[in-house]
């Protein structure tokens, strides 16, 4: 048992998955860094991206197999869905979810829809992994978390693991995966640390995890929000109210069973996102539990999210922005007496 | 170059087979027999069988909606490529693709993409695949002149050549991207000097003479692969059919079409028919066949059965998901 960060959890699948299967590649911006020749084998890979996530595998698996590309992500997102159908099993790095609009042809269009438009002979295992998230005054380029853009496509799977042992587990298996995976890191999240044992066996995409078991709340928290609900869950527990806290983990496979399980135990239930409110993954579960769990609901589903509007910059108008323990803790003593 | 006479027959085999479905098609199209969006290619037969007859029978392929030709000429099933024009369930794509998004890839077609420009970065990947695992075949993009200007073409040329990855990008210059004249968008004096700024090797050559076509693709498969670099290859034709079936063609000049058929390619093919020591008697014989193939794979699609409604919920996903059975 090894205490990890979520960067180096991440690194350990990315270099696990190089090890067993040579046909695994990464492409991305910056992922090694340096000038890209052998004189100045000191600089080279000092990067390994804007977070350190890649830093090493260049050095340690060579420029063949890690590609630091131009910045042209229609380019080398197009190339990996035209390697996974020819054999590899590329992982290309979209540098912050926000870019995901220069490139979204390729994976709206072409990964999710080879397979299905062209008889089903095809098939795209590529992963893309991205950084999301609010928090880091990086503006509302910089910022967003775009789950829901991902989640709404036939043909794609989307994960976003909160701790570094769901990220190595789910990062494993989304490179073992057959479709094309979005892997959404949250750059909030890359130095919290938690137990990853070394020999983590892939975490099956499609099965949430209780996080904390309870039973007079079911709080689902989507990445990020686990944090917040678990600080929540603390006070709440005090005041003797007692909360459940499921982690979705996989949001397109969806573990739907897991939830409703957890809704009709509680009957009451708060689904918690960082994204934008209006078709959010937020929106999606609250919808799914009035429709499948209706006779078992107490009171009304509650949904905490940002506002509807951008990322903000300055930081009492993101940390406004972003939903808190605070907004969880009222929301709660709201449905109990409700 | 010396060509087989297997191989010519083969040629104007695919030409005439190409022209006749396709002028079925527009037929079909007036008729309004079929459902959806039809884009022919009468005037690129010589692009689509000259480059094919270049590469090897497995090679890596992109097309576009403009896709007929290329399926044709890449061998694939007439029968099934016409089942799928019609929607049935015996379609090479089960249905599911449509005139736009006629692909097999058992015979190295990466995809038919229906967006402009999405091909290039695709076989920019299954080529990238091929140098890294050392494999043999060739990959080569088609694409319109208008895909020239979409930053995904610029992106892939881009990497293609930082990367030194052998494969073809194939511009069909035929004169229109879609309602538009290509000259009046066109910021260089050629299309293929646009390759210049990658400092990548291009060719011209003129689309309607399949010959042509065919030895300045297989010269530069051979540079391609021998250099280790990808190679811009650029064949002027006319398209002589609208941008889609229904377009009332008014933007195009009635003078310069007439002009252009001057040069259609099945009559240069036809007047240089000699040259391959083939006969009037053997063209007219290959005609015939190529007509009954036509005519049957129309009346194979005919008679197939429509797919069942939820055959529609097939093959999102390799590993389904059980929430979305």
């Amino acid at each position: 048992m090894t205490i990890k960060t979520v960067k180096e959890a991440i690194n350990d699948a990315l270099v696990q998955s190089f090890e067993e299967d040579k046909n695994v590649i990464l492409m991305g911006e910056d992922i090694a860094g340096g000038k890209g020749r052998e004189q100045y084998q000191g600089t080279q890979d000092a990067w390994g991206g804007p977070f350190g996530v890649t830093q090493g595998l260049f050095t340690k698996f060579g420029g063949e197999r890690v590609r630091d590309t131009t910045i042209a992500e229609a380019g080398f997102f197009g190339a990996a869905v035209g390697a996974a159908m020819t054999g590899l099993r590329p992982i290309v790095e979209l540098m912050y979810v926000d870019f995901a609009g220069v490139c979204f042809d390729q994976m709206m269009n072409q990964a999710a829809k080879v397979r299905y438009m062209f008889g089903g002979k095809q098939k795209v295992p590529m992963v893309v992994r991205t950084v999301v998230g609010a928090g880091f005054r990086a503006g509302s380029e910089h910022s967003q978390t775009l789950y829901s853009l991902y989640a709404h496509i036939p043909g794609l799977k989307v994960v976003a693991p909160y701790d570094a042992y769901d990220a190595k587990g789910l990062l494993l298996s989304s490179i073992q995966d057959d479709d094309p995976v979005i892997f959404m890191e949250h750059k909030r999240l890359y130095m919290t640390t938690c137990e990853v044992p070394d020999d983590l066996k892939p975490i099956p995409l499609g099965k949430g995890r209780v996080r904390k078991s309870g039973t007079d709340v079911s709080i689902i928290a989507v990445q990020r929000m686990n944090l917040f609900a678990e600080d929540a869950a603390k006070t709440l527990e005090s005041e003797g109210i007692s909360c459940e806290i499921i982690d979705p983990r996989t949001y397109s496979p969806l573990d739907e069973e897991l939830i409703f399980e957890s809704v009709k135990k509680t009957g009451k239930v708060i689904v918690i996102d960082e994204s934008n409110p209006k078709c959010s993954l937020a929106s999606e579960i609250s919808s799914l539990i009035s429709e499948k769990c209706f006779p078992y609901l107490k009171a009304g589903v509650k949904k905490i999210t940002a506002p509807h509007t951008p990322v903000p910059f300055s930081p009492p108008m993101e940390d406004f922005y972003i939903p808190s323990s605070k907004k969880i803790i009222e929301a709660v003593r709201e449905l109990i007496n409700a | 170059m010396k060509i087989e006479k297997e191989k010519i027959n083969w040629i104007y085999k695919k030409l005439f087979t190409i022209r006749y479905f396709e002028e079925r098609i527009k037929k079909i199209a007036k008729e309004k027999t079929v459902p959806g969006y039809l884009h022919t290619c009468i005037g690129s037969e010589a692009i689509c069988v000259g480059v094919m007859a270049a590469l090897e029978k497995d090679d890596w392929i992109s097309s576009t909606y403009r896709n007929h030709g290329h399926a044709i000429a890449k061998d694939c099933n007439l029968n099934e490529i016409t089942s799928e024009i019609y929607g049935r369930s015996s379609g090479i794509c089960k249905g599911r693709g449509g005139s736009m998004h006629i692909s097999d890839f058992d015979r190295g077609m990466l995809g038919s993409f229906g967006i402009v420009a999405a091909g290039p970065p695709v076989v920019l990947g299954a080529a990238l695949q091929e140098k890294i695992n050392k494999g043999k075949k060739m990959s080569a993009s088609f694409f319109g002149d208008g895909a020239i200007h979409n930053g995904a073409f610029h992106e892939a040329a881009g990497l293609a050549q930082l990367w030194k990855i052998p494969m073809l990008f194939i511009c069909e210059n035929n004169g229109y991207a879609e309602a538009t004249a290509t000259d009046w968008h066109l910021n260089t004096k050629e299309l293929s000097d646009i390759t210049k700024a990658y400092n990548m090797k291009a060719y011209q050559g003129d689309g309607n003479d399949v010959f042509e076509v065919y030895k300045i693709t297989k010269n530069a498969i051979l540079e391609s692969k021998k250099n280790e670099i990808p190679i811009f290859l650029e064949f002027k034709n006319y398209r002589f059919s609208g941008q889609y079936e229904g377009d009332t063609q008014l933007y195009q000049p009635k003078e310069e079409l007439e002009n252009a058929k001057k040069n259609d390619p099945i009559k240069i093919a036809k007047e240089n028919a000699t040259n391959y020591e083939l006969d009037i008697s053997e063209i007219a014989k290959i005609q015939n066949e190529a007509l009954a193939e036509v005519n049957n794979a129309f009346t194979y699609a005919d008679t197939q059965p429509w797919p069942k409604p939820e055959d529609a919920l097939e093959e999102v996903y390799v590993n389904y998901p059980p929430e979305y059975n």
